[in-house]
């Protein structure tokens, strides 16, 4: 009888261990693994994959009706919105304050602040808070955040190469989590890493967002980027080895795939179904080459992804 | 493995006679490497060392053809074990599992479905890949007659699934000049299951799901008794352990380079899952790792399209975007008076714009810039989607002979580009189209006098 050999890769580095919430809150980890995702014959997935609902802090106007009939009511609240995801069993909120956008209501500290205590006395979750991506605005309403939640070490986002150093601090003061967003490119990902590191910033409070292209849409550049990262630290780089957060959720529902309710052809089957698979089928992809947080937005993706971690890491 | 220039020049004679017609049997080697020429080229290779040559070049992972007459997929021959250390070449092949216990107006209904199936995405045209026909009633009759029934109503390809060699072999003479792939030779009925592959020179499954030592060893006494095109089943249906095989077999046979693990292997990932969105998510990570071919147990279009897209992305070479050759294009029928619209030439944005111009009812020129096949945002971050470069490219290509209104459309992720294109090109008129392509049948009935 042949016998086979096990192909077992000799890997010096593994993925660092980061903690959301603690201090009364729950707490998820992520991150911990010594092989590539999903991987048990060579070494262990310290944690699952974790899954995070996506909440916006006023209500969206452009979202799909199989969205806004799942979620109803609860998305004029952040709040209802947040313990409807508790629910439907997220295990991180992540929170996207839309409203401080100039063009969405250019709301400013206070109204970041309410929303904050809104959801964070709402559920007893982690939570993630990320801002409207334009820089001063970020660092208004992250700031004012972090204050509100001091201790309970949320993920403040997003730290991009030319606006990181006012979120570091102030994740650096109260103790949470800085997420660290770049566009698909493994040199920025891990540069923007050690400039957190140099700012003071400890390489276990980071999370990388490496940018989400959806499926159809990007997702083998993400897919690949991702992949070297994980290889990258697998082989023992330290400032490559943070655990990574996709939004699929914002970028699968944003194509026409999901959007368009009329004139598609016919073979592209039925809207919701195709809506739900596109997102489902985005989230794994993604697992597969490294995701340790998917951020989601249909309760039913949600339900069909944490069962098919569930059963791949049992 | 491709052998080098240098490995090929050790089995060769080294007496530079140049009857090949190169100077040196060493400049013929680096072309035979890089396939310029055959290596019969050479007429006195001896046949020991034409032997050799074969066997060190042969891919450490076998290409087999699935399919004759008819529909043909080529599965295997894969070399990397991660998609940017060079490109995935041999897409999965799908196929949708039919049991010869459905009523027959059952599988008709199902194989014209997906028979006729085809999505179109970028400019290709996805489908599915054909049929696992299965011998669920253990009967004989009821088998040929679901392959018959099958074939009447498609050329696609075709694996028959019977553990009894009796069926097989009724089967597979049916439908021989189809090269259907047999499923599968088994520990218990492998000499016959063989001759069934030899007779009628079909690719054959070789299935053992105990463990890889002993998949091995079947696979090994397949090819040492003259059956090379063989798929591997190792009953990869579960959601644990699938990424763990598939891996263990492809670092096997790249890493290792051991032959019997060397070829494409079949998984089943709705067997065990607990409805059609959990098959379909144990599909999606055995079209990233590392499957050959799929049988899926479900078929409805809201999931195919989804899983051809990843199966798209997936097996794109990464080292080049899929590109258009920049000009003007006319989309429907364009006038002199129609929109003249500006975008990149990566052929995702190409192509969504296209279309939703096409469905809009406003035939228009389409302007597409080269951007070394980058999208709209992304060009215009890396500086290759500029105001110069596309005044350069309106002028390069006459777009303004093709018009009579000399107005030119953006799109609206770059909207900022208007006053400095309007700068660069005196007497245009520069309007800014909406951000996504979908909007843009509205904005033509909203500002566009046909
Ligand atoms: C995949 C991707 C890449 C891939 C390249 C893919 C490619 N071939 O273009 C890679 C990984 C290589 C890449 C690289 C970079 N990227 Co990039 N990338 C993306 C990503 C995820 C998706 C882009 C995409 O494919 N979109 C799909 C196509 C179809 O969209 P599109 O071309 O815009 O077309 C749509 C519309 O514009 C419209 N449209 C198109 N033409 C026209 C014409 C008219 C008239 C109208 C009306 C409409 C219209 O129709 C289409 C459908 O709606 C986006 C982020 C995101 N999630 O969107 C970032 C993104 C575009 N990248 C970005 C950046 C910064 C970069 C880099 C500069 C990073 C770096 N420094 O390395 C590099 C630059 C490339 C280089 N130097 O070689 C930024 C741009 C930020 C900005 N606003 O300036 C983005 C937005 C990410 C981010 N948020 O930071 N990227
Ligand atoms: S024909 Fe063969 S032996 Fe002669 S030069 Fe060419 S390679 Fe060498």
């Amino acid at each position: 009888m042949a016998a086979v050999e096990v192909p077992v890769e000799k890997w010096t580095g593994k993925i660092r261990e980061v903690k959301l919430g603690g201090n009364g809150r729950k707490s998820v980890v992520v991150g911990g693994a010594n092989t590539l995702p999903f991987l048990c014959f060579e070494g262990v997935q310290a944690h699952r994959p974790a899954v995070a609902i996506e909440v916006r802090d006023k209500e969206p106007r452009d979202w799909s009706p199989h969205l806004v009939s799942a979620w109803g009511d609860a998305l004029k609240s952040p709040g209802a919105w947040a313990k409807k995801a508790a629910e439907y069993g997220a295990d991180i909120v992540y929170v996207r304050l839309a409203s401080a956008h100039p063009e969405e209501g250019n709301t400013g500290a206070s109204e970041a602040k309410k929303t904050a205590g809104e959801v964070l006395s709402a559920v007893d979750l982690p939570v993630i808070f990320v801002g409207p991506d334009v820089a001063e605005k970020d660092n208004e309403v992250l700031v004012a955040v972090s204050d509100v939640a001091k201790g309970q070490r949320v993920g403040l986002g997003n730290c991009v190469e030319k606006n990181h150093k006012t979120i570091a601090a102030t994740c650096i003061a109260d103790g949470h989590v800085a997420i660290a967003k770049t566009p698909i490119e493994i040199n920025l990902a891990k540069q923007l890493n050690i400039l957190l590191c140099d700012v003071g910033v400890q390489p276990d409070s980071i999370l990388m967002d490496p940018t989400t292209g959806a499926l159809g849409y990007g997702l083998e550049y993400s897919y690949s980027v991702m992949e070297r990262l994980r290889l990258a630290a697998l082989m023992g780089d330290g400032m490559t080895s943070m655990p990574m957060v996709c939004t699929v959720g914002e970028e699968s529902w944003r194509q026409k795939e999901s959007k368009a309710t009329s004139d598609v052809p016919k073979v592209w089957g039925d809207h919701l179904q195709r809506s739900l698979v596109w997102e489902e089928v985005t989230a794994m992809g993604l697992l597969t080459s490294g995701a340790d947080i998917v951020v989601l937005r249909h309760p039913r993706t949600v339900a069909a992804v944490k069962a098919v971690i569930d059963k791949m890491t049992k | 493995m491709a052998l080098t220039g240098i490995e090929i020049y050790k089995f060769l004679p080294k007496t530079n006679c140049k009857k090949c017609n190169f100077p040196t049997c060493l400049a013929f080697a680096m072309k035979v490497a890089s396939r310029v020429v055959d290596i019969s080229a050479c007429p006195d290779l001896s046949p020991e060392s034409r032997a050799a040559l074969e066997s060190a070049g042969r891919p450490p992972i076998r290409l087999v053809t699935l399919g004759g007459d008819g529909h043909k997929v080529e599965v295997g021959n894969e070399t990397v074990l991660f998609r940017h250390e060079k490109t995935f070449y041999h897409p999965p092949a799908l196929l949708v599992r039919v049991k010869d216990t459905m009523p027959k107006a059952d599988i008709e209904k199902l194989v014209e479905e997906v028979d006729a199936y085809q999505v179109e995405r970028v400019g290709m045209k996805l489908s599915m890949d054909g049929f696992a026909v299965h011998n669920a009633s253990k009967d004989a009759d009821k088998f040929v007659q679901a392959v018959e029934a099958v074939t009447a109503k498609s050329n696609l390809v075709l694996m028959l699934m019977s553990e009894n060699p009796v069926a097989m072999e009724a089967a597979t003479a049916k439908v021989a000049s189809r090269k259907p792939l047999l499923h599968a030779a088994t520990k218990d009925n492998w000499n016959a299951m063989l001759e069934v592959a030899k007779k009628h020179a079909c690719p054959l499954v070789v299935r053992e799901t105990s463990g890889l030592n002993e998949l091995s060893d079947l696979s090994e006494k397949t090819s040492q008794a003259g059956v090379e095109d063989i798929v591997l089943d190792a009953g990869i249906n579960d959601f644990r352990s699938s990424v763990d095989l598939l891996t263990q077999i492809r670092r096997q046979a790249l890493k290792k380079n051991f032959r019997p693990l060397g070829y494409p292997v079949v998984t089943f990932p709705g067997e065990l899952a607990a409805s059609a969105d959990e098959e379909v998510l144990l599909a999606a990570q055995h079209i990233a790792k590392y499957a050959g071919v799929i049988v899926l147990e479900h078929f409805s279009p809201a999931v195919a399209y989804p899983l051809l897209t990843l199966r798209l992305n997936i097996y794109t070479d990464p080292q080049k975007p899929i590109q258009m050759a920049a000009g003007v294009y006319e989309v429907g029928a364009p006038k002199a008076e129609s929109p003249l619209c500006v975008t990149t030439n990566f052929s995702l944005t190409y192509f969504s714009v296209a279309g939703e111009i096409e469905a809009s009812g406003f035939p228009s020129w389409l302007l597409v810039c080269d951007t070394e096949g980058l999208s709209v945002l992304t060009a215009w971050a890396a500086g290759k989607f500029d105001a110069e470069r596309i005044a350069k490219a309106v002028k390069q290509f006459n777009a303004g002979d093709k018009v009579s209104h000399k107005s030119v459309i953006l799109p609206g992720k770059v909207a900022v580009l208007r006053g400095e294109l309007e700068d660069e090109l005196s007497g245009w008129k520069v309007l800014v189209g909406p951000p996504e392509a979908m909007d843009i049948g509205g904005f033509f009935k909203r500002t566009w006098k046909a």
